[in-house]
């Protein structure tokens, strides 16, 4: 069982997220350059965070239009789990594997920062190790993660429940001050409707040792790994 | 021919432009006041097609495929002989 790591030129957080999988969960993940056009040795991907083409014209456009990306829809079709880290995340709306897109935060700044999160739901290959309702620390790193969606699409998300987390304060209350993006309704990660695509903000790689602040971003590789070993 | 586009993306009306409010706020502070300030991308593309409405067709396909986000923009498109 093999999870890929796509990476693009500029992506820069490929090896955090391979040293967690290895490392820290004891999986075997493999770097995969955009080029490569043939996933199917994979049994699930993480696309890392980094600025994918300069995030040129927007985040995560250019990278969300190259072949690869064929490839890793093709994965996603298959029920394989994909998961997408800030840039990743990106990559994943502009390529339409997830609804909504991402603009730039509503203060325009880069905001590096902890940010506690809640669980929305357990019901998927990467929350299942959480509790529902949990609050967890996780830190972004962004200037572009204002998540926006239309109506519609807002209430058939809640109707579904895939929002997985959202930007919550130390008691777990959704509030704009704990919003550090003006994302609508605090939205920090989502879920397409198969729920076997996840992108997110937050960089759980960041935390994923406890000697880096947290480990609270460990339980979603966990969650994966358990997830591809039991499919 | 040679034709010349000039391709204007704009956020859709309604969603909010950090950029030209920061920009609207620094002229507030230099003591000039406007009552609404949109920040707007231009591309300009060259290319040569067989006719204008061709070259058209051509630039509208590359805004719904890559240059726009229909989820968040809206575009226009002017065309001329270059």
């Amino acid at each position: 069982m093999t999870i890929a790591i796509i990476e693009f030129g500029g992506s820069n957080c490929n090896l955090d997220v391979l040293h967690v999988l290895e490392d820290v969960v004891g999986a075997d993940a493999e770097r995969v350059w955009y080029k490569e056009t043939d996933l199917d040795r994979f049994e699930g991907a993480v696309i890392p965070g980094g600025f994918s083409y300069g995030d040129y014209l927007r985040s995560g456009a250019i990278a969300s239009r190259t072949p690869i990306m064929n490839s890793v829809k093709k994965m996603a079709d298959e029920g394989k789990p994909v998961m997408g880290i800030c840039n990743g995340f990106q990559i994943l709306t502009e390529s339409g594997l997830l609804d909504g897109a991402l603009t730039t935060n509503e203060y325009p700044k880069f905001r590096c920062e902890w940010t506690s999160l809640r669980v929305e739901t357990t019901d998927s290959p990467f929350t299942s190790a959480f509790k529902e309702g949990e609050i967890i620390r996780i830190p972004i790193a962004h200037m572009d993660g204002n998540f926006y969606a239309d109506e519609p699409t807002l209430s058939a998300m809640e109707d579904e429940k895939l929002v997985a987390f959202r930007y919550v304060d130390s008691e777990g209350h959704v509030t704009d001050e704990a919003n550090p993006n003006g994302s609508q309704e605090n939205i920090a990660g989502i879920l397409n409707h198969k729920r076997n695509v996840m992108g997110l903000m937050p960089h759980p790689e960041r935390a994923s040792e406890s000697v880096l602040g947290s480990d609270d971003g460990v339980r979603m590789f966990k969650s994966m790994v358990e997830y591809i070993s039991n499919r | 021919m040679q034709y010349r586009a000039e391709v204007t993306i704009e956020l859709k009306p309604g969603m909010l432009d950090p950029e030209g409010t920061t920009i609207r706020r620094a002229l507030e502070h230099l003591g000039y006041h406007t009552n609404e300030l949109r920040t707007s991308k231009r591309y300009i593309i060259d290319l040569e097609e067989e006719s204008a409405e061709m070259a058209k067709q051509k630039v509208d396909e590359m805004c719904q495929k890559l240059i726009a986000n229909p989820i968040i923009h809206n575009y226009t498109i002017e065309m001329r002989e270059a």
